[in-house]
């Protein structure tokens, strides 16, 4: 098997059984496991979250793809190596201070994930000194930051300060996200992007690190 | 019978923003007019989509309101500060949008409620974040009870906002509220249930279905009121149908006065 599609389809049609017999069959027939996870599975993962941008699929149908995908990364993973598993980067997410709100945040951190980062999910009311030490601990090099609330986005700002404040502004993209978050609004506070959707999200931090 | 609270002056939607804006005053109150001849019992006021204006926007929109309001309002906003503005500017009795349990909403929030007359819509919302269970929603309304009876607030003016969740996320978000409201209606007879109606649908397609469906479910299991569009004549007709289903409606008045005006179709 030279192109991946059959695992991609399998994936994006939510069919666990088969697709967790291609990705075994795979290793079998000598492919090597970091290619079935980047060309097969991530590559399946970054079609359900276009699907999702163009709601043609839905949250119920991304988490039962995720975690489709999960299970064949469990196969996947004795056989991967150091690197196959880690950077295509370390992602930082979390809810800004004062705000509670976690669910899109989560849809986002797992289809991060998904796509192949390494994602840290700080939680939610994360108070702008704990997202810069943790920056420094995680060596993150995306740092996203989401807000539900119109009282909370002031927070986003004060935490964009915070990071260059504390020189880490250049070793970090910062992206935005939230309902009531924009563009306009991620432009004026000096973020690097917005994302409207978790599927899109996931595709912007990827083009952010490469 | 249910009680509506009507949404729609609310500056996160597009036109009333842009109303509010350019101080269309003619627009705000045909918009208000119209949710009142649409049965609203409330007429919900929320001027926070502006940042850095609530204040002022607050202020114009009571004032272009008042004169042609027949219901109370449901001042609505998470600043004390505009809730103790907008409360000494009103004529009629408000229901407060909102209080709940996070430190500093509660907090600046129970001095601001001691000794005023108003309804108080209370959130089960926690400084641990989303409730996870049936229980730790029943906790929170029991907690948010007594806080608001200690200052004075009767059973009757409280109206517990048990925070729907998505469907779309876990499937036993459904139950876990219902079961919620069922049990804090059997403690608190006289206590009301209220909330927003999207929430549940969010993530999923046909949301319209989604929503008018569970509330007659929470209807059933105690809901006895909604912040909704008073102009979303099938979510109406729904209402107005359960409450009649319910027994709640003499001689199924209101909902032959619905059949006739065109509200309630099947």
């Amino acid at each position: 098997m030279n192109d991946f599609n059959e695992i991609k389809d399998t994936l994006v049609n939510l069919d666990e059984q088969r697709l967790l017999q291609l990705v075994k069959n795979a290793l079998e027939n000598g492919i090597p496991a970091g290619d079935i996870l980047n060309k097969g599975l991530i590559a399946g993962m970054d079609i359900v979250g276009e699907k999702m941008e163009n709601e043609d699929m839905f949250i119920p149908e991304v988490l039962m793809a995720a975690q489709i995908m999960g299970k064949g990364v469990e196969i996947l993973k004795p056989l991967l190596g150091a690197e196959e598993t880690s950077s295509r980067g370390s992602v930082l997410i979390g809810t800004v201070k004062g705000d509670l709100h976690d669910i899109g945040k989560n849809l986002v951190a797992m289809m991060m994930e998904s796509a192949g980062l390494v994602v840290h999910n700080l939680g939610v009311d994360i108070a702008p000194e704990e997202f810069v030490r943790m920056i420094k601990e995680k060596n993150a090099n995306i740092l996203c930051l989401s807000a539900l609330l119109t009282t909370t986005m002031p927070m986003m700002k004060q935490t964009i300060d915070a990071v260059v404040e504390s020189g880490l502004r250049d070793q970090v993209k910062i992206m935005v996200g939230g309902a009531p978050v924009t563009q306009a609004f991620a432009d004026d506070i000096g973020a690097d992007a917005f994302a409207s959707d978790a599927g899109s999200a996931a595709k912007g931090a990827k083009a952010l690190i490469n | 019978m249910f009680q509506v609270i009507g949404e729609r002056i609310n500056t996160s939607r597009k036109k009333v923003q842009a109303a509010v804006a350019d101080r269309d005053a003619e627009y705000i109150r045909e918009d208000v007019k119209k949710q009142q001849e649409a049965g609203a019992d409330f007429i919900d006021v929320n001027a926070g989509a502006r940042i850095g204006h609530e204040k002022e926007d607050m202020k114009w929109l009571l004032n272009t309101i008042q004169p042609v309001a027949i219901v109370p309002l449901c001042l609505d906003s998470p600043d004390p500060a505009i809730l103790e503005m907008a409360y000494d500017m009103v004529d009629r009795t408000p229901m407060i949008n909102s209080i709940s349990l996070e430190k500093d909403r509660f907090d600046t929030m129970m001095p601001f409620l001691k000794g005023k007359e108003c309804k108080i819509v209370a959130l089960c919302m926690e400084d641990d974040g989303m409730p996870l269970s049936s229980d730790d929603i029943v906790a929170r309304a029991q907690k948010l009870v007594k806080e608001l009876e200690s200052i004075g607030l009767k059973q009757d003016d409280i109206y517990i906002d048990p925070l729907v969740q998505p469907i779309s996320t876990d499937s036993t978000k459904g139950n876990m509220v219902l079961d919620a409201v069922r049990q804090i209606k059997k403690q608190y007879p006289k206590v009301h249930i209220t909330g927003g109606l999207s929430n549940i649908s969010y993530g999923l397609p046909e949301r319209k279905i989604i929503n008018r469906t569970f509330v007659t479910l929470m209807m059933d299991a105690g809901m006895d009121s909604a912040i909704i569009d008073p102009l979303d004549s099938k979510i109406m007709a729904t209402i107005r149908t359960a409450d009649m289903l319910l027994g709640r409606d003499n001689f199924c008045m209101t909902y032959l006065k619905g059949v006739r005006s065109g509200v309630i179709k099947s």
